[in-house]
């Protein structure tokens, strides 16, 4: 009987086994070809304490970004009935499925020296913005920030609008009403696209090498970082890379414990 | 009921293909808004509450214009507490904070706002409860601390939708309790949204019936009860309804649309041949029998059993055969098991003319 079900049930499970070992099996190899017994002298090597300090500061800068130009832009999408929103949605998601060096690209011809805006920029306030660690956290912004509206969007909408009405009738405006009822309300929204987003951003590299270039403590952020040290230093290379799957593995974990499920 | 009107508005919304156009001059009081599903209820209240913009009309309260002509304000600029059948308290906030808000967003300062809170809570009887979270209390401590939620900014129009609908019917009865105390002591005007014609007579002074987004009815209780005016209302009121035209001679008949007739011992004063006449029939002076009884009363059909639904000793019997009409019959428990009164069965039923009010259509 048990030995019967198991052959009916093997085109189901022969493929999804095949799927996980695809999935698993690279980054096993990341951790046999690792160099353990030196893992602290690769550690050590400036590309790599340079680089991660970098992507934490850029990852930091973007989700404050994110966090303060998304979630207002979620609710608007979320709340809205003007016919052009669905359009404003799908704008929104081009990023998401845009190739990232295009997105690059996108953002030289705009902030670029010859860009639409970049031109003003440097003629009337001396800014120029392609190749600096501004420009890192720019691509970063550009390839999250749809994660993080779209997640974070689905779980305003589900968010009983009768709520926003009583909050109204107390004497809420619409501020206030997102302040203090709608953002406490879908959190557990919030830190999932949060998690999204910042994964997104930590492995930004397409758009970044583009638009920002690799420059050591400036612009190579750890997965650029990785690509530079893969040649020269490949045990440097895997160690950058074993501490980027980490670092995920524990935050991912830490959300999915206490917002996840 | 003061003389003065207090909440004065006549509210047009058109939704998509529905349109609703009622309304409202009252005083302070409590004003109940009955009707059928989909009848327009709901949309009337948001209305008031500023969350559906009218399309004509306008909304009065105590001297100030809340919408109309160009005017529409805002919901958070209208002194109005609203109570849904859900109580829709803030999860995240504990009952105390929930009560709070409105204050709070209206600018009271925090302190001032929490000990506000503390003393509506205590209204209701829930001061105990001011720091659990709305998931720690039951469903009835939840609507009463939603009612504490919406007065804790001094409303001026209070409005209710279906605000015991969602309760079993044991916290029913007992939050009507604290709803109709609560009530008593509240200044404004409340406008009471349900289909529970216990919660309209116990706690409205004043019914309007709404029907397909049109006040068919509007009065005292009392003269609701006496002279409902469509089949809704005499079904809310628990009274048969019947249309008819008065036929000449004597005695005095009413003919039925469907081609039967019913005969009055009164008609009202001046009412001639061909004048159209409403007629109401008691369930409780509707007389069961098996067979046709020897002294008949004035009125006797056969008819066929519907539905029979029991509440304590009395059974109301739902019965068809009248052209156009249903016929609802009060009996005992006694009289369902001796007749047989199941659904399908065909009995007598009798009904004497002096227990047929009638008053013009």
């Amino acid at each position: 009987m048990t030995t019967r079900r198991a052959v009916a049930r093997l085109p189901l499970v022969a493929p999804a086994s095949v799927g996980v070992a695809f999935v698993v099996l690279p980054l096993l190899a990341l951790l046999i070809r690792a160099d353990w017994a030196h893992l602290g002298t690769h550690l050590s090597s400036p590309v790599v304490g340079q680089s991660l300090r970098l992507s934490a500061l850029t990852t930091s800068l973007t989700m404050v970004a994110v966090w303060g130009l998304g979630t207002p832009l979620a609710w608007l999408l979320a709340r809205s009935e003007h016919p052009l929103t669905a359009w404003g949605r799908a704008l929104i998601t081009v990023p998401l499925v845009l190739p990232p060096v295009v997105g690059g690209v996108a953002l030289l011809m705009t902030w670029g020296r010859r860009g639409v805006l970049g031109g003003w920029l440097e003629s009337t306030l001396g800014v120029t913005l392609p190749f600096t660690t501004a420009a890192v956290v720019m691509a970063e912004i550009f390839v999250a920030m749809p994660f993080y509206v779209i997640s974070v969007e689905g779980s305003m909408r589900g968010l009983d609008r009768r709520f926003d009405e009583i909050a109204a009738t107390l004497g809420a405006g619409p501020v206030r009403t997102f302040r203090t009822v709608v953002v406490p309300m879908v959190l557990p929204g919030i830190a999932a696209g949060s998690a999204l987003a910042w994964a997104r951003a930590l492995g930004e590299f397409g758009a970044t090498i583009t638009f920002a270039g690799s420059f050591p403590g400036r612009t190579q952020t750890a997965p650029l970082g990785v690509y530079a040290a893969l040649e020269r230093d490949p045990q440097a290379a895997i160690a950058l890379s074993l501490v980027m799957l980490l670092v995920s593995v524990v935050v991912l974990g830490a959300l999915r414990s206490r917002w996840l499920r | 009921m003061s003389a003065e009107v207090f909440l004065d508005a006549r509210v047009e919304v058109v939704l998509g293909g529905f349109r609703a156009d009622v309304a409202l001059a009252r005083g302070r009081g409590v004003t109940a808004l009955l009707g059928p599903n989909g009848s327009g209820k709901t949309t009337v209240l948001k209305a008031l509450a500023g969350l559906h913009t009218l399309t004509s009309g306008h909304v009065r309260v105590a001297g100030r214009a809340w919408a109309g002509d160009v005017r529409h304000l805002p919901p958070e600029e209208r002194a109005v507490g609203m109570v849904l059948a859900d109580p829709l308290l803030f999860p995240h906030l504990s009952l105390l904070d929930n009560v709070a808000f409105g204050p709070r967003s209206r600018g009271m300062p925090r302190a001032s706002a929490r000990a506000r809170a503390a003393e509506e809570l205590g209204r209701v009887g829930l001061a105990d409860l001011a720091g659990r979270r709305p998931s720690e209390v039951s469903q009835g401590q939840a609507q009463r601390a939603a009612l504490a939620r919406a007065l804790a900014t001094d409303p001026e129009l209070l409005l209710l939708d279906e605000p015991l609908s969602a309760l079993d019917p044991q916290t029913r009865s007992a939050t009507r309790a604290d709803l109709a105390h609560r009530l008593r002591e509240f200044p404004g005007a409340t406008v009471l949204v349900t289909h529970d014609p216990l919660d309209a007579l116990t706690l409205a002074d004043q019914l309007v019936f709404v029907e397909d987004g049109r006040v068919v009815q509007a009065g005292t209780p009392t003269e609701i009860i006496a002279r409902p005016r469509s089949r809704y209302v005499a079904g809310v009121v628990g009274l048969n309804l019947v249309h008819g035209t008065l036929a000449p001679g004597t005695p005095a008949t009413l003919a039925l649309p469907g081609g039967g007739e019913l005969v009055v011992a009164e008609v009202p004063a001046g009412a001639g041949a061909g004048d159209e006449l409403l007629a109401t029939i008691n369930p409780a002076a509707v007389t069961l029998y098996t067979a046709p009884p020897e002294a008949s009363a004035r009125n006797l059909w056969q008819l066929d059993v519907a539905a029979v639904t029991v509440t304590g000793q009395r059974a109301r019997v739902r019965l068809h055969g009248i052209p156009g009409t249903d016929l609802v019959a009060e009996v005992t428990l006694g009289a369902v098991a001796q007749l047989g009164v199941s659904p399908g069965a065909r009995l007598w039923a009798g009904v004497k003319a002096t227990e047929v009010a009638v008053y013009p259509a």
